[in-house]
């Protein structure tokens, strides 16, 4: 996402009601009005009255395959998950209501890090009580004043507000671009203090980083590292330890950044270090200290499904295969795609503009398919995009019929 | 460097992005005047970058509303 690119200030253009503070808002409520008024769907209040599985959900009054919620390895109904989390609503009641500092830290929540640290054979791990708080945190703990920050232009709103909420100096360069990013880092200062933030997935695009050379250049030149897996864990590494396993970088990254709500198949995030300072950061970094900790039932079912993560290899495998197919089969139906080559379990479809865009998206909820919607200003190059994100538990079957079904939408439309 | 020379400098680079051709004095403002996005920022931030072989911080660039405080800004980094 590019939130973080500084917005050209615009004069405030103050319509209708009596101006107050709201007012720099009408450019979007006018954006959402022109787009609803065309006939669409609203793709950004839909409501799922029931959910029948990982893939399956009722929308909107419609039975729908659902193809853009993360769920990559489709933990959320599994049995053991699901135990789990009932054994621990039972036994430890349904919230913490404390700081992980002061009264929030159970059992459970040192049961849920033991599993990461075994997971990714790190020596600590913290966990937050989301993702969100997690890149927040950690970013704006260790990057303080007189530091500098190094990261891709297209990172995540997380790491910018990260980067926003600390003192330390803001280096972006572009997207993907090696060079960029060393001639950056070689400019710095000398003896500033250096944080490279890199992400293993964009999951705009779905494109990966190239972190060999990149986490090989930033240490090179004396800065830390942190890389966020949000998108790869799971699937991604012969352990599912993410891009940073794949590209055999993993040792050398200072920190990795995680999220339960993709294929942990929960809510909260983490971080994973080896560093041996690293349990100061329990006292010192306030997203963690101050805001409540995650539920029992939820740390008990991200520990149980982070476990199961670590055998899923056959689930890996069937989710290689989904998105490989869904991949070839928009290519030959005619579709742009994000990458030209499957490289995750995200395949984004580029629009031609957000109205065709948000007709295609309601054409394919008329058919029974559940896609994300993302435009303008968190994608890049302010493209409108149809990400759709690839779970294990797609049937070949399931697969097939989403193909079936954006070939008529788009031929609806006009795409293809 | 003098400013003189940085601020030829900035000219040539520019050029490409000032695509309604707007003249450029010291008050030009980035945002209003020359209705440079986001991106379009980026690429000329990287430019100016490049070029000077320094950098500019978002921090910095947050304070950097119009030409002539761009060309103040590159000079008092190309002057230490």
């Amino acid at each position: 996402m590019s939130e973080g690119i500084i917005q050209a200030d615009k004069p405030p253009r103050r319509t209708g009601d009596t101006p107050d503070l709201f007012s720099k808002f009408d450019d979007t409520i006018a954006l959402r009005e022109n787009l609803l008024a065309s006939g669409v769907e609203d793709p950004f209040s839909l409501v799922m009255e029931q959910v029948l599985s990982p893939t399956r959900a009722i929308c909107n009054g419609r039975d729908t395959i659902l193809l853009g919620t993360y769920n990559y390895m489709g933990m959320t109904f599994d049995p053991d998950v699901v135990a789990a989390g009932q054994q621990a609503l039972a036994d430890f009641g349904s919230g913490t209501t404390g700081s992980r500092v002061l009264n929030g830290t159970y059992q459970g929540h040192k049961e849920c890090e033991d599993a990461l640290r075994e997971f990714y054979d790190m020596d600590h791990a913290m966990v937050f009580s989301t993702g969100y708080q997690a890149n927040l945190g950690i970013i704006s703990t260790i990057a303080g004043k007189g530091d500098y920050v190094v990261l891709d232009i297209d990172s995540h709103a997380s790491i910018w507000d990260g980067c926003a909420m600390g003192n330390a100096e803001i280096v972006p360069f572009k997207h993907n671009d090696i060079a960029a990013m060393e001639k950056r880092l070689k400019r710095i200062p000398e003896g500033a203090g250096k944080l490279v933030v890199l992400e293993g997935v964009y999951s705009m695009l779905g494109d990966i980083a190239p972190l060999k050379e990149m986490v090989r250049i930033a240490k090179e030149n004396g800065a830390m590292v942190l890389v966020d897996e949000a998108h790869s864990m799971g699937f991604i590494g012969e352990n599912g330890r993410g891009v940073v396993e794949d590209a055999g970088v993993i040792d050398d990254v200072d920190f990795i950044i995680g999220t339960f709500s993709k294929s942990v198949g929960t809510v909260g995030g983490f971080c994973v270090s080896n560093h041996p300072k690293f349990e100061i950061m329990r006292l010192v970094c306030r997203p963690y200290v101050f805001t409540a900790s995650l539920p029992p039932s939820v740390v008990a079912t991200a520990a149980t499904s982070i476990r199961k993560l670590m055998t899923a290899s056959a689930k890996r495998e069937h989710l290689w295969k989904n998105s490989r197919r869904l991949h070839s089969g928009l290519t030959e139906l005619g579709f742009t795609l994000g990458t030209d080559e499957p490289q995750s379990a995200i395949v984004a479809v580029i629009m031609p503009d957000l109205e065709k865009g948000a007709a295609m998206w309601s054409a394919l909820l008329t058919e029974g398919l559940y896609v994300n919607l993302a435009r303008p200003p968190a994608t890049p190059a302010n493209m409108t995009l149809l990400r759709c994100s690839l779970c294990a538990e797609h049937s070949d079957e399931e697969v097939e019929t989403i193909l079936g079904m954006f070939e008529r939408a788009g031929k609806a439309v006009g795409i293809i | 460097m003098d400013r003189a020379e940085v601020d030829t400098r900035i000219r040539t680079i520019i050029e490409p992005f000032n695509k309604k051709g707007i003249v450029i004095t010291e008050d030009t403002t980035f945002a209003g005047d020359l209705e440079f996005d986001s991106l379009t920022v980026m690429d000329f931030v990287a430019a100016i970058e490049d070029d000077f072989d320094i950098i500019i911080t978002m921090n910095q660039q947050a304070e950097i509303e119009k030409y002539g405080q761009l060309v103040d800004a590159v000079h008092s980094q190309v002057s230490n």
